[in-house]
């Protein structure tokens, strides 16, 4: 029985090929293999939301899916995120509401607020509370990240802003 | 933490996971969704020796409606189950569930029939099986066979599921359309470990309600179908008498355990707050 498995993975959408510990989480392939940082590691069994990641398009958490798992997938990081642009609005949206303090939580609430802002655009104010649940913030009480998604979802329905 | 050493093999057909599982005993965990598994395994409350990941075998997905019945496929994830039509209009009891499971990122990955398997006694999907008397399709290297939710489920994570079988099917009789239903949860954030919930469904003819069935999560160590409270309410025009003696027969029917935040007696308290909003709910 294999204890490492020859694993393929598209990271950011360049191909890493790796022979990956069957136990080594994906989070942790990416932060201390690839030196992919930004994404976090907080509670390690799915309630956090630090380690949200993107997998085939699907928002993940990073700590409860194995390297192994992600074999011939294409996963997106908040690195892959932010330099392809994807996240600007969000990132200034965040910046200009004051929604994040120490940061810690910010590359997993940027993260889940992406997928609202592709998956479901026409949000309200209750429904993007419920779809940020799953992400834990120790400084802002939150409301200033809802204001924050919640800005980018309006000028996005004004076409003031693109994605 | 850090999940134990175990090796992993990837499954690419039923016949290949029945062979795995006959290699390697009692010392495998097939791994579906992995959202309760992995949590598990970094705890460390479970140390398999190795992990059979299903995830790639084909056929064990999707949602089918026929005339009496849904068929949804084991290795479905609770996301599916939640953006499917076809779910909405013929069991809007998991349409109703499907948001107090955990969060978005989890409901992505989770799959129906990892959540039955597992059967943890304060997930959303098992209640709802017994709540609609689902059957389960259970496959071995010797055949298929089929069992009921209110059979399944034999104690804290505990089922009839044998080591040598792999549940691949949920099938769900299509209620009638005077059927109502209701889900109800009760956490400390949304989509966190449910307190106590409550899946209930019942045909309502004018406020009164007949085959009236109540599903319990979190208090007890299977999904609890409350019978003495279902009797309770069967057959009546439903008011507030009818209520407060169906949260009565609640306590003949629960059997909640104290944790660090609830006590029992808490718990309790809350399964009857449920009944009387579900109740309402179903009569309206």
């Amino acid at each position: 029985m294999e204890h490492s498995v020859e694993t393929t993975i598209i990271v950011n959408g360049a191909t890493v090929r790796r022979r990956i510990p069957a136990r080594l989480h994906l989070i942790d392939f990416l932060r201390e293999e690839l030196g992919l940082t930004g994404s976090h590691v907080g509670c390690e069994h799915g309630v956090c939301g630090a380690c949200t990641l993107r997998v085939d398009g699907r928002m993940v958490r990073g700590c409860l899916m194995l390297a192994v798992q992600a074999d011939g997938k294409r996963v997106d990081t908040i690195e892959g995120l932010s330099d392809s642009g994807e996240l600007a609005e969000l990132q200034q949206a965040f910046h200009v509401r004051n929604a994040l303090q120490c940061g810690f939580c910010t590359p997993g609430m940027l993260m889940a607020a992406h997928d609202l802002v592709r998956n479901k655009p026409e949000a309200t104010r209750e429904q993007i509370r419920a779809h940020m649940s799953g992400n834990y913030c120790r400084c802002t009480g939150y409301h200033a990240i809802i204001d924050a998604v919640e800005t980018v979802l309006a000028a996005h329905r004004k076409g003031g802003m693109q994605t | 933490m850090k999940a134990p050493p175990f090796a992993y093999v990837r499954a690419n057909s039923l016949p290949e996971i029945f062979e795995l599982l006959a290699t390697h005993g009692d010392g495998a965990k097939l791994l579906a969704g992995g959202q309760s598994l992995l949590a598990s395994l970094n705890l460390r409350l479970s140390t398999p020796t190795v992990l059979i990941d299903i995830t790639r075998v084909p056929g064990l997905s999707g949602i089918a409606v026929s005339r009496a019945q849904v068929r949804i496929g084991a290795l479905t994830t609770h996301a599916e189950v939640e953006a499917s039509p076809e779910i909405a209009a013929a069991l809007p009891l998991l349409a109703q569930a499907a948001p107090h499971i955990a969060h978005a990122a989890i409901r992505n990955a989770g799959t129906f029939g990892g959540s039955i398997a597992m059967a943890d006694p304060a997930a959303e999907w098992p209640a709802c099986c017994v709540a609609l008397d689902a059957a389960f399709v259970i496959e071995s290297k010797t055949g298929s066979r089929k069992t009921s939710a209110r059979k399944f489920f034999q104690g804290l994570y505990t089922t009839d599921l044998q080591p040598n079988e792999v549940l691949t099917a949920i099938e769900i009789p299509l209620p009638g359309p005077q059927y109502r239903s209701a889900f109800l949860e009760l956490a400390r954030r949304r989509g966190d470990y449910g307190i106590v919930g409550l899946a209930a469904i019942a045909k309502n003819i004018n406020g009164t309600l007949s085959d009236v069935r109540l599903a319990f999560l979190g208090a007890g160590q299977t999904p609890m179908l409350a019978r003495m409270a279902m009797a309770a309410v069967e057959g009546k025009h439903l008011s507030p008498p009818v209520i407060a003696a169906s949260a009565q027969a609640l306590a003949h029917d629960l059997d909640p355990s104290g944790d660090i935040y609830s006590t029992a007696v808490t718990k309790m308290h809350l399964a009857r707050v449920l009944t009387g909003r579900a109740l309402t709910a179903l009569a309206a």
